[in-house]
């Protein structure tokens, strides 16, 4: 039974774990970014070749080598990194040193910005982006699988279905640069690629500047969601409760939403769940389809750029996302089926 | 599994009306029956209701048009019951019992679904008219109890919630009055401390609780009609008495009209007024209950006897199942459709093969559609069925 | 991603088909064997009518100039990036000692004085500079500028540790610096006795060697002034103190940088650069998809991609099928070369005939091919690239006539060096760039034709200098005789484009850009190049370099290449300048308000 205690401990029991896997996350990406290039043969100041600029001599590679840690065992630089995370440490910009409060993600190599306010700079616009976006695709995609399942075999479930499987497989720097040529630069209704205003500043101009990204990465998911759905609502509304329902004289509209959708949504809470976690860790692909300052963009420049500190911020933010969307699903899966909750 | 023996010999045929049978409770209950079930005829043949029926079905038919063919699953069905009855439907799964049910009930999903004949409820036609006005129908004056009371109720929202939700839609009240209701129908059904188990969800009740609630669901607004269908089966055998006895005390009380549909006998056996029974969307068989389980006239009912588990027989070895498999509802046996089943088709020359047998009344208040004469039908009760049950 | 880093990773000496810092560019079509995908250039206006002249000459002021960045680079701070881009764009907000000319073609190769009231005055057999400084220089907050300003920010930029991207010309240059040197270490700049502030208006560098061309030192970004009081180190670059005539409004990193017009800059401190100054604004969005770019140019929805690389693929095909966009692009050359290197460690290519042999057989339109035809390269016929002042046309082995090879010829030479029946060899190139793989594919097939028999090798991009191509004991010990590569100039003269790729003394154990040109005369010439003062007598010894480089057979040439950049219409005072081969970003305007 839902004791708020076995509740409490329960959450507890689940944000302990949670900040476990987080570090496990981290030490398994620092691993892969730090150790695996060392194993593979390569040098600190091989690794450190990268962060210089193009006429530096040895010395002054070995010098950078030397500030970035890569002289360091892997393990006192897994150790700093990770005493950062908690403590937060200090870095030096020449003029001086600047203190990176906890949790401190590190600097970029290459800017030598913290990364962490970078990261929150950008996660208004990854949030817009996915906000907007699940909101659009859970309309689109449950209303027409709701209604191909209901219409099932009519021409409209057909179509419906045909422009489903579209959406999912079309990749969004298709379907983005195809909409932005037609919508944007051809007919002038939608915002140019790399438009972006903060929603505090200018609401409207928030919702036009993002409406094609939203539409294009909500085509995506809605496909997917629409399909999902109407195979829920086919399994749904042949169940023995359904019949129930109408027995009871129910309208048909209460039968096929309170009834039928209600059950049949229940898997997709934790498909989107995932889903909305995996996106707030950066919309890469649409991101950098519509040239948007989010996450994603940020994530595709570090990786770019080698700059490693950048790629494991990403990386342990993402994993982030996700690990609060695994708890959040488990949480939410709870209130909306009972027998999780009682069992 | 072998035939069991016929030792049928045409002598035995000659055998006496069995109308004499007057004065026991039985009698006076065919009699009263006898109002019920009047005014059949032929196949599904059309006769003016009875002035006292409650729900009058006539010449029913519920066809399913599918890509391999037309399935009858009903074809051509009538029969009356009035208030306070008990119609016992019978038969083995695809006879077309719960297609009527469904029909009654106007469950059937238009469009897929050809359905003709007559099925006046309280003097309203049902065939035809408008799904909405069916639907303000369902769930005040007719009303269902399913099989199995897991997956027949909502597993998402609460056991109150789900009488609440039947109980508002037909009356304007308020969720708190409709709760109080719940409550009060919980605890009618017999739930122990029902206002805090109305807060339940399905799964926390036990089988037997869960068919009470449910029956608590539909009865929430007092149907003039329930339709009870199969709703022991998913039970063990206690609770399956208990339930039964728990119908019978709530219709004594709202004076309801209830038809039970089961493929077991046993089950109509204690409750039913009536019972008719059914094969391949017809009615082979229609009388008082005591009528067909003392003189039953169809060699499909005998069989149904004779695979009934008895508590009061010890030999359970000589539990004989009805050989053979139900008929397709597309291609419907020639003649009488039990023909191929039926180990006495032999004795009416041809005649099963290739003549349908109407609907008619072999005694007063027993209807039967069989070729056999009524001295081979009582010979054989006599001499082969009646000794072995 | 489009250009990443363009001056990009140590070691690796640029991109197949990057930027180069500096670079010049004469007219497009300048290669010898291709004249397609230059020509056409229509009247007025049209295809290439940026290049070598001004489209849409200009002085009207005013509007918003938007540049689009697929890709961030290195740093805004002048004294650490080695962008070309960042180069051409800090202009607009920092002034140097002396500057590239912005001008069309190869007047912008040109040095002019900029802060500085003259080129630099050499003394001490060119290892003492002097300059001094115009009067009137302000910074963004109206505080006077001084050489003292200058000094510093030279002096940060030596700190490597702190400022690891630009050049290490003065780090290399100046005398005495001492090891590590960190104005941060050394607040009163006591330790950094090679560069003199008498006075306010006047500088003086010391050098460690005689170098003639100290002016394009002069040039360097890191000149600019730099307030020590202002200096935050690594985070300068979020606001630049201003010294040119705009100034930072928004910066935020990989994201975008704003400038407004500095009030305190004062044109009459400027007559000699050619800064415009047109727009009011200037805003660079950083992070576009490169495609998207290419539709937002073409929209007018974007002004210019900053990169100044070129279209995409995509965009492409859609410019060259229709005329409509065609006549707004250019396809200036840029001063790279992408040639390849003959090994002469390796037999039998220390024999200067059978190194003909491989000349006078490759097949030069393959080459081409592999770098997008004659819309993305011209074919070489020298090291050189055209727009490298002091470049001389020549054809010494005919490439003009048998584009396609000429493995007659090839043979003869085979019998002379006493390979008859061809020889075997490998060519080795980097695995990430399928352009290299493709010139390695082309070699292999025309070689075959004169009985060369050529096995191909790739190696990983990263350590292709460090552990493979750039390492002579390695190539030598695995008989890489052929070795794909690719190069591209600081600035626009002989000495930023060769010396690092011909001069025998700069051959170290690993890490090599030079991967086996050791010729004495080469050597001589280049000496003899670092004492002239007297610039066009220099650039006829690079000249003759390059020649002696072609006579002894060590390259073949291959491409120079080239881009396709798109110019909306509506631009002003757009020229492609042959300091950096894109359009000049302190002189363009719009006329879009």
């Amino acid at each position: 039974m839902g004791l708020p205690t076995t509740v409490f401990a329960y959450l507890v029991k689940r944000l302990i774990s949670a900040v476990v896997l987080l570090f496990i996350i981290t030490a398994v990406v620092f691993a892969i970014f730090f150790l695996l290039p060392r194993l593979g043969g390569a040098s600190a100041d091989d690794l450190a070749s990268r962060y210089v600029g193009k006429s530096a001599g040895a010395a002054q590679i070995h010098e950078t080598a030397v500030r970035l840690g890569f002289t360091d065992p892997i393990w006192v630089q897994y150790g700093r990194f990770a005493k950062g995370l908690v403590a937060g440490s200090d870095y030096y910009t020449g003029a001086g040193y600047d203190h990176c409060p906890a949790p401190c993600l590190g600097y970029s190599f290459i800017t030598q910005n913290p990364v962490l306010p970078d990261l929150l700079d950008r996660l208004p616009v990854t949030m817009s982006l996915a906000a907007g976006a699940a909101f659009l695709w859970l309309l689109g995609g449950i209303s027409t699988g709701v209604v191909s399942a209901l219409k099932r075999g009519s021409f409209i479930d057909r179509a419906a279905m045909t422009t489903a499987l579209a959406g999912v497989s079309l990749p969004i720097f298709f379907t983005g640069l195809l909409s932005l040529s037609i919508f944007s630069y051809g007919l002038g209704w939608t915002a140019p690629g790399g438009s972006y205003t903060p929603f505090q500043e200018n609401p409207l101009m928030w919702a036009y500047d993002l409406l094609l990204p939203w539409i294009t990465l909500a085509f995506l998911y809605a496909a997917a969601y629409a399909r999902l759905t109407r195979a829920g609502m086919l399994e749904t509304m042949n169940e023995d409760y359904i019949r129930t329902a109408r027995a009871k004289g129910l309208r048909e509209h209460d039968v096929v939403v309170r009834h039928g959708l209600r059950a049949a949504l229940t898997p997709i809470v934790t498909i989107f769940g995932l889903d909305l976690g995996l996106l707030l860790g950066g919309a890469i692909l649409t991101e950098t389809t519509f040239s948007l300052p989010g996450i994603g963009q940020y994530a595709v420049q570090a990786v770019a750029n080698n700059d490693l500190p950048k790629v494991l911020g990403v990386t342990i933010l993402g994993a982030l996302f996700i690990v609060i969307a695994n708890l959040v699903v488990d949480l939410l899966y709870a209130v909306v089926d009972p027998r999780v909750r009682t069992a | 599994m072998s035939q069991p023996s016929k030792p049928t010999t045409e002598a035995s045929v000659a055998a006496q009306p069995d109308t004499s049978e007057t004065g026991d409770r039985a009698g006076r209950r065919r009699r009263k029956s006898a109002a019920t079930v009047n005014a059949l005829d032929g196949i599904g043949g059309l006769g003016a209701p009875a002035p006292d029926s409650f729900l009058s079905v006539r010449d029913l038919r519920v066809h399913f048009p599918t890509d391999d063919g037309l399935v009858k699953s009903v074809d051509g069905l009538s029969f009356d019951l009035s208030r306070g009855k008990t119609l016992g439907i019978v038969g083995e799964s695809g006879s077309g019992k719960s297609v009527t049910s469904m029909a009654i009930m106007g469950l059937h999903k238009p469009g897929t679904v050809q359905m003709t004949g007559s099925i006046r409820l309280d003097g309203q036609e049902l065939v035809g008219s408008s799904p909405e006005a069916v639907r303000l129908l369902r769930g005040k004056k007719m009303a269902m109890i399913f099989q199995d009371p897991l997956s027949a109720m909502h597993p998402f929202y609460t056991v109150g919630h789900q009488i609440v939700e039947a109980y508002r839609m037909h009356n304007d009240v308020s969720t708190s009055v409709a709760k109080k209701h719940a409550v009060e129908m919980l605890d009618r059904v017999g739930i122990p401390q029902a206002s805090s188990r109305v807060d339940d969800y399905p799964h926390q009740f036990s089988g037997g609780m869960r068919q009470r609630a449910m029956i608590a669901m539909a009865l929430s607004c007092s149907p003039d009609l329930l339709i009870a269908d199969e709703p022991t089966t998913a039970l063990d055998v206690t609770v399956q008495a208990q339930i039964l006895d728990l119908v019978r005390d709530l219709q004594s009380e709202f004076n309801s009209a209830v038809i039970i549909i089961t493929h077991d006998l046993g089950v109509v056996a204690e409750l039913s007024d009536d019972i008719m029974v059914m094969y391949a969307g017809r009615a082979v068989e229609y009388a008082a209950a005591e009528e067909v389980f003392e003189r039953p006239k169809h060699p499909y009912t005998w069989g149904l006897l004779s695979s009934m588990p008895r508590l009061d027989r010890a030999r359970i070895d000589r539990l004989r199942p009805i050989p053979g498999a139900p008929p397709s509802l597309i291609n419907v046996p020639s003649g009488c459709p039990f023909h191929p089943r039926c180990a006495y088709a032999d004795r009416t020359g041809g005649l099963s093969q290739s003549q349908r047998p109407p609907l008619e009344e072999k005694a007063p208040g027993h209807y039967a559609a069989c070729h056999l004469t009524p001295e081979q039908r009582t010979a054989i009760w006599e001499t082969d069925i009646k000794p072995t049950l | 991603m489009k250009k990443t880093r363009i001056m990009a990773v140590a070691g690796a000496m640029a991109l197949a088909l990057g930027l180069t810092a500096c670079g010049g560019s004469n007219t497009s079509g300048t290669g010898t064997g291709s004249s397609g995908g230059s020509g056409g250039g229509a009247a007025a206006g049209g295809a290439n009518a940026a290049i070598g002249k001004i489209y849409n000459p200009s002085d009207a002021k005013g509007g918003t100039l938007r540049f689009g960045a697929a890709g961030d680079w290195d740093s805004v701070d002048p004294g650490d990036t080695y962008y070309g881009l960042s180069w051409n764009f800090l202009r607009n907000y920092a002034r140097t000692l002396v500057v590239f000319k912005a001008a069309p073609g190869s007047e912008g190769t040109k040095l002019v004085p900029d802060m500085a009231t003259s080129l630099g005055k050499a003394s001490d057999n060119n290892q003492t500079w002097t300059y001094t400084l115009r009067d009137g220089l302000k910074y963004e907050d109206g505080t006077p500028i001084t050489s003292k300003d200058v000094k510093y920010g030279i002096a940060r930029s030596l700190d490597k540790d702190t400022f690891p991207n630009g050049p290490t010309y003065f780090n290399d240059f100046l005398k005495d610096v001492p090891e590590g040197y960190s104005v941060y270490k050394d607040k009163d700049l006591a330790n950094l006795k090679s560069i003199e502030t008498p006075d306010d208006k006047t500088i003086v560098f010391h050098l460690n060697k005689p170098f003639s061309s100290f002016d394009y030192f002069a040039q360097l970004a890191s000149t600019a002034p730099v307030p020590q009081a202002k200096d935050t180190g690594t985070k300068y670059k979020e606001h630049v103190i201003s010294s040119g005539p705009y100034k930072f409004t928004t910066y935020q990193s990989g994201k975008l940088l704003e400038l407004d017009r500095n009030p305190n800059y004062d044109p009459a401190t400027d007559p000699d650069s050619g800064r415009k100054a047109l727009p009011d604004k200037l805003t660079v969005q950083i992070g576009i998809n490169a495609a998207d770019l290419d539709n937002r140019l073409m929209s007018g929805d974007l002004d210019v991609d900053i990169a100044g690389t070129g279209v995409q693929a995509a965009a492409q095909g859609k410019i060259l099928a229709s005329p409509d966009l065609k006549k707004n692009t250019d396809n200036p050359t840029s001063a790279r070369s992408n040639y390849t290197q003959i090994n002469t460690d390796v037999a039998p290519f220390d024999n200067i005939d059978c190194r003909k042999a491989v000349l006078l057989a490759y097949d030069k339109t393959g080459y081409q091919r592999a770098y997008g035809g004659s819309i993305g390269a011209d074919i070489a016929t020298s090291l050189m690239p055209t727009v490298v002042p002091g470049h001389q046309d020549m054809d010494t082995y005919g490439f003009k006539a048998k584009p396609q090879g000429d493995p007659e010829a090839a043979k003869a030479e085979l019998t002379k060096c006493g390979k008859p029946d061809g020889f075997e060899t490998t060519v080795a190139y980097r695995n990430e760039r399928p352009k290299e793989k493709a010139v390695a594919e082309s070699l292999q097939q025309s070689l075959a034709k004169a009985g060369i028999k050529v096995t191909l090798k790739g190696f990983p991009s990263g350590d292709y200098f460090k552990l493979y191509a750039g390492k002579p004991d390695y190539a030598k010990a695995n008989g890489l005789g052929l070795l794909v590569m690719s190069w591209g100039a600081d600035w626009p003269d002989g000495f930023g484009f060769l010396s690092q790729i011909v001069d025998s003394r700069v051959i170290r154990a690993a890490g090599n850009t030079n991967l086996g040109i050791k010729l004495p005369e080469v050597d001589k010439l280049i000496d003899q190049a670092l004492g002239e003062n007297d610039t066009s007598k220099r650039e006829t010894i690079w000249g003759q370099v390059d020649k002696t480089v072609m006579d002894n057979a060590v390259v073949l040439p291959g491409v120079w290449p080239k881009a396709l950049i798109y110019r909306p219409d509506y631009l002003t005072n757009v020229f492609v300048t042959d300091a950096y081969n894109f359009y000049d970003y302190a002189a363009m305007g719009t006329s879009k308000k």
